[in-house]
Formats: structure tokens, C-alpha cells, sequence
């Protein structure tokens, strides 16, 4: 038993309740929104520290065994995964404060943002199938508010196709979970595992497995990414760079626990299908990136590449593609806000997202420029930048598995991120500058110091990989041996 | 012309105190029987409702002067609170006690934790639901 795990849940949501009731003092919303986020990366950390020494850790709330009562579960992945998300709700959080706008602050944006990482922490830590349903229904639910805030007209139409789909994915999700209640008889994670290779993974339970991939696909972007570039990029900066960050990543979380934890025995069937998705939506992504000279449309098709890339560690099954993936989704998580938090400064600053209007800011906004360089040689795994174990890694992985064809995608892949971003990069940071000072549609005052704290975390996490390496390593090796969950759940 | 409500507004201040009546014995009933906050809460929302619809929105919000989006925070808080107790004493979260006292008129009583947490979730179902009522009826 371990209090701590509902910390990262019960934080957000307590303050989100407060921030209701205090809804018109807007300094004091952003003192303690911002005081509750930096609370979550303080108890991440322990809890991080704790899994490192004690292993797996459980708390079954109001003391009601597992598999009957709910279980939180917290491994070094859901760890991990902890600390990427507060660490970027505090970025963008930092940046709304200056961006976001009086009206919108008092029209509830704070409370719905920390509503959005209750879910997601939630889903991080549930140990329990339902609940994973609940927890996604809670930042899904805080994420149909946020992309209309503001209220545009495209913001509208783009919200609607977003909770329509989400909706339709949700309702599969529950069948998806009806389907495996009826057949075994419990929704408890570790229960699940241990029934489903007790009875073994026959071709009904490998159907309601592709159920689930299809379920948790549409919420990932993986090949059903459809809805994902309209909706991720009408919201206002701050809000789209959260989404960015973290709600495709949700996911992969899911994916990730599903398929090395339950439905892990036929790989030949459920892994292969992952990997031929992962490969596909590669190479869209890959081709929409390139194609696009919309800056917002090419940062989208960015989300989708890095979801196949990462898709592509779980297919290997390997400790060298899952450690990759582990360290790929953490460097994505961080560097898909600052892309997003940078892009949005720039329509921010010209008014405009098409790249042929946009040119010679770095004269303006060297500190800008040079921020988004980073970013960019960090999306291709540069060396030393954050990318580039990810990448590394995985790559390994997936060649010792056997499946060439998916390395190979992946890494043209990577040379689509490059063309991509370089074309983004050339276009709106060299050539004349055509805005003087006063041209310009806005001002960045407030707006890099965020963008410049993620894009240190993001600097030493690829710099100082030596100090997580262990952390990720007893990730992997948990998400590879079920066993050490399921132990850690009935102790 | 002006709308013939008599009946509707004989009935509900009637109805009204009985709905309520019923759903605090829901509530109450709700420890060991089927009942609890959220099926209390509902009963006594639809208990507001019809008093909206049939006295008219301003009249009801002169004598009942609750913001239900506070109300409904407020339960949710007070359903945290009640669950973060078990934290303290080094319990689970949500960890509940109950124990049976000697009241004055009750007489052997027992008292649940539980029923403070199922106030927090009647407070918030109310809230809740009241809110998204008046919020369609306020949108024209």
C-alpha cells in the first residue's frame, strides 16, 4: 500500500475544485494551478525513487482487495511517464498565463487544464480496465472544452469532428470491455493477464484485442489519425502543445499496457497488425509533413511520424525496442510542446501559418530560432539530443526482432522529420525579414521563458540520459515480464 | 395570451416537498439499502427542476441563492476531503470507518464516514445536474 499514487490524481482535481469555487480571482488561480503542477513533479520524482527501490508499487483503494475492489498501479513506466507530463503541464501552463487571455482565465481554463492532467495521470496509474475508460473519459471531457476556447468558427466545426470520433471510440472501448468481462469475468489488469494465459489467448480474445488496438489507435493517431490535424490545430498555443503532448500519448500508453501486459501471447498476430499500422501511418505521416507548407499542418503530421515510430519499439518485444520506445515517448512528450509552444509564437508573431508569409525571424527572435533549431535536430536524433537514444535504441531493437522493412521505414521516416523541419526552419527563420518590430501582430514577452524551461529539460534529457538510463532499463524490463505486475497487485 | 399553470403550480408546491422528503430517505436508506448520493442527489435535483419549471427561473433564483457550479465543486471537494481522512490515519484512500453511538432521541446510532462522502457526491450530482438543466434552458 502506497498513499503516494493518488497523489498525482488528487492534486489537480482538489485544486481544479478549488479554483471553481474562487472562479473570479484570477491571480489566485494561476498561483495555485501552477503550485499544484510543481506538487505533481515533486511527488512523480518520489515515486520514481520509490519504484527504483522498492519495485512496483500498489494501493487498492479503501482497502478492498484486488481483483475486487479498484487498484492504482504505479511501475516505472506510468513513472516516468508522470514526470514527462507535469514537467510539460508546467511549461504550458506557464505559457497560457500570458497568452491565453483574461476572458478565457475567468471562463474556467485553469480548472479544465487540471482537469486534463487528472485524466491523464489517471490513466497512468489505473490498474483497472474501467477505470482506464473513466480516466480517459475525464480528459477527453476536459479536452472538448479547451479546443473551443475562444469560439471561433473553425474551432467549432474541427471540436465537432473531434468528439464525434472520440465518442464513437469511447462507445468501442466499452464493448471492447464488455466483450472481455463476459469472456473472463473480471477487469482488474493483473487479473486479466493472469486468466488469459490461464484459459489461453484463443481467436475470440485476439478479435476483442484488435477491438482495443482499434479503440486506443483512434486515440493515439496510429494510422486512424483522420481527425488529428484539423483538431490540433485550431485550439489556441498553449492548449494545442498540451494536446500535442500528451493526449496521443495517452494512447500509446494504453497500447503499450494492453499488449505487454494482457494480450501479449500471439504476437504473430496482434504485434504484426501494430507494425504494419506503425509503418503506415510513418509513411503518411511522413508524406503529409513534407507536403504541407502550412506550419501548424507540418507539426501535426510530426505527431503522427513519432506515434508509428514508437509503435515500432512495442512490435519488436525486445528489452532494446521497448527501452527505445520508453525513451522516445518521454523525448516526444517534451518536444511536441515546445514545436507546438514555438509554432504557435510565430503565427502569434506574423498572424499568419502559411510558410510563404512568414520569413527572416531569427534577425527578430534569434532566442526563438535558435530554440526551435534544437528542437528540430532533436525530433531526427541528432546525438547527444533527446531523440537520439530513442531512436538508436528502438532502431536495434526492431532489426534484432527480424522486422527490417519496419527499421527501414522508420529511419526514412526520420528523413522526412529532417526535410520537414529544415523546410520549416528555412522558410520562417532565414530569408529577409519582411515584419519590422512594430509590424508585428504580437509580442513574445512572456512567451519564451517556457518554451526556453522545456527546451532545457528536453537538452538534458538527451545530455544526461546516463542519469535515467537505469530508471528506463527497469522499465522495459517491468513492461517485459508481466509477472513483476502482477505480483506487485496480489501481494 | 398568458399560460393557464394553475394546476402545475398547485401540484408542484406539493409534489415538490414530497420529492424532496423521499429523496433524503433515498439518501439515507442508501448505507446498507439501495439508495445512496447520487440516486438522492438526482431525486433532489429534479425536485429544484420542477420548481424552475414551474414558478420560472428568476422567481426560484430569489429564494434559493446557490450557485450550483460552486455547489457542485463544493460536494466534489467534500467527497476528496472525506476520502484523503483514510490518508491521515495511514490507511488506503477512501478508506471508510463507522462506528455505533448512543444519541440523545436516536438512540443506538451508527455513524458511517461513508454518509459524509455520500453528501459530497449528492451535493455535486445536484449541482450538477441542476446546472446543465438551467444552462440548455438559458440558451436561446
Amino acid at each position: 500500500m502506497n498513499n503516494l499514487l493518488i497523489a498525482p490524481i488528487i492534486l489537480p482535481l482538489l485544486t481544479g475544485m478549488v479554483l471553481i469555487v474562487f472562479q473570479k480571482n484570477i491571480m489566485l488561480q494561476r498561483i495555485l494551478s501552477l503550485v499544484a503542477l510543481l506538487a505533481t513533479i515533486v511527488t512523480s520524482v518520489l515515486l520514481m525513487n520509490q519504484i527504483r527501490d522498492g519495485g512496483i508499487q500498489t494501493l487498492q483503494l479503501g482497502g478492498w482487495e484486488a481483483p475486487y475492489g479498484i487498484s492504482l498501479v504505479g511501475d516505472m513506466f506510468s513513472a516516468l511517464l508522470l514526470l514527462a507530463t507535469s514537467i510539460v503541464s508546467v511549461g504550458c501552463l506557464v505559457y497560457a498565463f500570458s497568452s491565453i487571455g483574461r476572458r478565457q482565465e475567468k471562463l474556467y481554463f485553469y480548472p479544465l487544464f487540471l482537469f486534463l492532467i487528472t485524466g491523464v495521470n489517471g490513466s497512468f496509474l489505473t490498474g483497472d480496465l474501467f477505470n482506464l475508460y473513466v480516466c480517459f473519459e475525464v480528459f477527453l471531457v476536459a479536452s472538448y472544452v479547451l479546443i473551443t476556447v475562444g469560439g471561433a468558427k473553425r474551432q467549432l466545426r474541427e471540436s465537432l469532428k473531434y468528439i464525434f470520433t472520440n465518442i464513437i471510440a469511447s462507445a468501442f472501448f466499452l464493448i471492447g470491455v464488455a466483450y472481455l468481462y463476459s469472456i473472463t469475468g473480471t477487469l482488474n489488469l493483473a487479473d486479466l493477464s493472469i486468466r488469459i494465459s490461464e484459459i489461453g489467448q484463443d481467436g475470440l480474445i485476439t478479435t476483442v484485442a484488435i477491438l482495443f488496438l482499434i479503440v486506443f489507435a483512434m486515440k493515439a493517431g496510429l494510422l486512424l489519425y483522420f481527425w488529428l490535424p484539423g483538431s490540433y490545430s485550431v485550439p489556441p498555443t498553449a492548449i494545442a502543445a498540451i494536446f500535442a503532448a500528451l493526449l496521443t500519448k495517452v494512447g500509446i500508453y494504453a497500447i503499450f499496457r494492453m499488449f505487454t501486459l494482457v494480450f501479449y501471447h500471439e504476437p504473430q498476430i496482434t504485434h504484426l497488425f501494430i507494425g504494419i499500422l506503425a509503418a503506415i501511418t510513418m509513411i503518411l505521416g511522413g508524406l503529409g509533413a513534407s507536403g504541407y507548407s502550412d506550419l501548424r499542418k507540418i507539426l501535426t503530421y510530426n505527431v503522427i511520424i513519432s506515434v508509428g515510430f514508437i509503435m515500432a519499439g512495442l512490435v519488436s518485444l525486445t528489452p532494446a525496442g521497448i527501452t527505445g520506445s520508453i525513451y522516445y515517448l518521454i523525448h516526444d512528450i517534451l518536444i511536441k510542446a515546445i514545436v507546438f509552444l514555438i509554432g504557435g509564437t510565430i503565427v502569434h508573431l506574423t498572424g499568419t501559418s502559411d510558410l510563404k508569409n512568414i520569413s527572416g525571424l531569427i534577425r527578430l527572435h534569434p532566442q526563438l530560432g535558435w530554440m526551435f533549431f534544437i528542437a528540430a535536430l532533436s525530433m531526427v536524433g541528432i546525438p547527444p539530443l533527446s531523440g537520439f537514444l530513442g531512436k538508436v535504441f528502438t532502431t536495434q531493437g526492431v532489426f534484432e526482432a527480424g522486422y527490417y522493412w519496419l527499421g527501414i521505414i522508420g529511419l526514412a521516416a526520420s528523413l522526412l522529420i529532417l526535410y520537414s523541419m529544415i523546410k520549416l526552419f528555412m522558410n520562417a527563420f532565414w530569408g529577409e525579414t519582411i515584419l519590422s518590430v512594430e509590424e508585428e501582430k504580437g509580442t513574445t514577452k512572456g512567451l519564451l521563458f517556457p518554451i526556453a524551461l522545456l527546451t532545457v529539460a528536453s537538452v538534458a534529457l538527451g545530455v544526461g540520459a546516463e542519469a535515467i538510463t537505469g530508471y528506463v532499463a527497469q522499465a522495459a524490463e517491468e513492461l517485459l515480464n508481466p509477472n513483476l505486475y502482477i505480483q506487485a497487485v496480489f501481494e | 395570451m398568458k399560460p393557464n399553470d394553475v394546476i402545475l403550480k398547485s401540484v408542484t408546491r406539493v409534489a415538490a416537498v414530497i420529492i424532496s422528503t423521499f429523496s433524503i430517505y433515498l439518501f439515507m436508506n442508501g448505507h446498507h439499502h439501495p439508495g445512496g448520493g447520487f440516486i438522492g442527489g438526482l431525486s433532489t435535483a429534479s425536485a429544484i427542476v420542477l420548481l424552475y419549471l414551474s414558478f420560472g427561473i428568476e422567481k426560484v433564483r430569489e429564494n434559493i441563492r446557490v450557485d450550483f457550479k460552486k455547489l457542485a465543486a463544493i460536494g466534489v471537494l467534500i467527497a476528496l476531503v472525506t476520502g484523503m481522512a483514510g490518508v491521515v490515519f495511514g490507511k488506503p484512500f477512501l478508506s471508510q470507518a463507522f462506528g455505533y453511538y448512543d444519541l440523545p432521541i436516536f438512540g443506538n446510532t451508527e455513524l458511517a464516514s461513508a454518509l459524509i462522502f455520500d453528501t459530497g457526491v449528492a451535493l455535486a450530482v445536484i449541482g450538477t445536474a441542476v446546472n446543465i438543466i438551467l444552462s440548455i434552458s438559458e440558451d436561446r
